[in-house]
């Protein structure tokens, strides 16, 4: 089981995936903004989506739990 | 003239706009979002007012407590920075049925400058040349690849609402531009809700070389030399000069007089950016046009020892130009760095809380700065913390100012550019003058190690 974390604070931009999705290392799972940047948070691993812990325009800090890949 | 002015915007550029305000004697009333209610702008202007939330269509998009605000406290004027609404046809036309001078051009041009199509052929019809290619969107992949033939490889494939890199891609062959095609439609579709696409012929060896003109809108218009904004990461302008190294004065004149000729030929008002790509051969097309003060408007200043946003001010008051071409200095050379609050490796952003400031001083050195020795740069806006400026009377001047001047700035708590804008200093292409757009893919990204 994998957590998904973000990189930097900002606020969820989309969602990529959803959740019982089968993803490959490298798959873009959630797009972040901050600072006008869109930023991809990638799976470090292939997997099935167990969980989007955000929801988009959520704010999140640095380190938060985006979603679980196991 | 006008007594009070509202600054729709924050950071530098508000700051830099109430500084003029200031010396005109206009009463400067900011505006602020929760997250910047402790930037320094909101304490330099006369009056501050919150708009509301972080978020940029809670505050600094939010037109109706904008104008509410500008009514409440009787403001006669809106300047809008560049960025935010500074290019939205509706809120130039809302301000001005409200009875609010919008500083800048009328909402029509706006709007067409605003979308590339259209702006292709407005300026096609004014006599600017284009980069060959199609002046309307693509039917689809099957004409993408017939046009593609016609034009010649290679060629940019581009959205048509398409801004900072977003949904345009170089492709050398058919191969690339099918593969290209959809990819880059759906981006642009879900950045900008259109999905209009079209093609050019790739310009190779490209400068990024703009125009600023200043226009009355009752004939009168002169052009203030040029700006070289070639060093881009992520297509957005890091260091920007003028003059350009590389321009003749034939060329320059030849730039100088079209971009007049265009801005006349659209009855366009206020200060403006005709964007121009130059080729190898000093071959110039039209590009794009800015409808607004430029972030990069500092270097022109600095070389003709004119206040733009003054005349922008003037302008928008009806006093109209008395500049004549011929008045117009050009003395020195100046350049200007962006400081981003981001990593310098992989340019992704760097949000936090500045924990020390030092900022150089010296002769030619001037600062257009967002932020203190105690701010916190929040993640809901764009990353440029400051501009450092310099002059010098010639550009080697210049860049030995610029270098001494970055290695004494220094910034603590978070991450930011500086070290990668001292390593292009460094170059001896950049010395040389060899500014193309793929500078920093070419010379700056090769030479750093990948981030873990």
């Amino acid at each position: 089981m994998a957590e998904i974390k973000a990189s930097m604070a900002g606020s969820v931009w989309k969602i990529a995936v959803s959740a019982g999705e089968t993803v490959t290392e490298g798959q873009d799972i959630v797009i972040l903004e901050s600072m006008k940047m869109e930023i991809p948070i990638a799976a470090e691993a292939d997997g099935t989506v167990k969980e989007i812990k955000v929801n988009e325009s959520d704010f999140v800090n640095e380190g938060d739990v985006l979603a679980i890949i196991e | 003239m006008f007594k009070k002015i509202l600054i729709a915007n924050r950071g530098e550029i508000a700051a830099r706009v109430i500084r003029t305000c200031k010396s005109m004697g206009i009463i400067s009333v900011a505006v602020y979002s929760e997250a910047d209610k402790d930037a320094p702008f909101t304490t330099m202007a006369d009056e501050a007012y919150l708009l509301g939330g972080p978020r940029v269509n809670e505050s600094y998009l939010n037109v109706e407590k904008i104008i509410e605000i500008a009514r409440e406290t009787r403001c006669d004027a809106i300047h809008p920075g560049y960025g935010f609404l500074s290019e939205n046809g509706e809120f130039a036309n809302r301000c001005n049925r409200e009875g609010i001078s919008f500083i800048g051009p009328d909402s029509d041009v706006i709007r067409k400058m605003g979308n590339k199509v259209e702006a292709r052929k407005m300026m096609e019809k004014a006599g600017l040349p284009l980069v060959p290619g199609l002046s309307r969107p693509l039917a689809g992949k099957e004409e993408a690849l017939l046009e593609a033939e016609r034009i010649g490889y290679p060629i940019m494939l581009k959205a048509s609402a398409g801004g900072g890199g977003i949904g345009m891609q170089a492709v050398h062959n058919g191969e690339e531009l099918l593969k290209a095609y959809d990819g880059n439609q759906k981006r642009a579709q879900m950045f900008f809700g259109n999905g209009d696409m079209f093609i050019e012929k790739l310009i190779e060896q490209p400068r990024h070389i703009e125009i600023q003109i200043l226009a009355d809108g009752a004939g009168q218009a002169v052009y203030l030399w040029e700006r070289e904004c070639s060093i881009q990461r992520r297509h957005q302008k890091v260091i920007e000069e003028a003059p350009s190294a590389f321009l003749d004065e034939v060329t320059r004149k030849k730039m100088g007089e079209a971009a007049v000729k265009a801005v006349k030929a659209i009855g366009y008002s206020n200060a403006g950016t005709i964007e121009f790509l130059v080729d190898k051969d000093k071959n110039f097309f039209f590009l794009e046009m800015n409808t607004r003060l430029q972030v990069e408007h500092p270097v022109t200043e600095e070389i003709t020892g004119l206040d733009l946003v003054e005349l922008q001010i003037q302008i928008a008051a009806g006093l109209g130009l008395s500049l004549k071409q011929n008045e117009i200095k050009r003395e020195g050379h100046a350049i200007e760095a962006r400081i981003y609050a981001e990593d310098p490796k992989t340019f992704y952003p760097s949000p936090g809380k500045i924990t020390a400031l030092h900022l150089p001083q010296g002769e030619g050195i001037r600062h257009e700065l967002a932020v203190n020795e105690s701010s916190s740069v929040t993640p809901f806006y764009d990353p440029m913390i400051a501009k450092l400026v310099v002059k010098g009377s010639t550009r080697n001047e210049a860049i030995d100012r610029m270098q001494a001047a970055l290695t004494a700035y220094k910034v603590e708590g978070i991450k930011t550019n500086i070290p990668m804008l001292s390593e292009i200093l460094s170059y001896k292409a950049f010395k040389q003058g060899e500014t193309t757009t793929d500078f920093i893919e070419k010379h700056y990204k090769k030479t750093q190690l990948p981030t873990s």
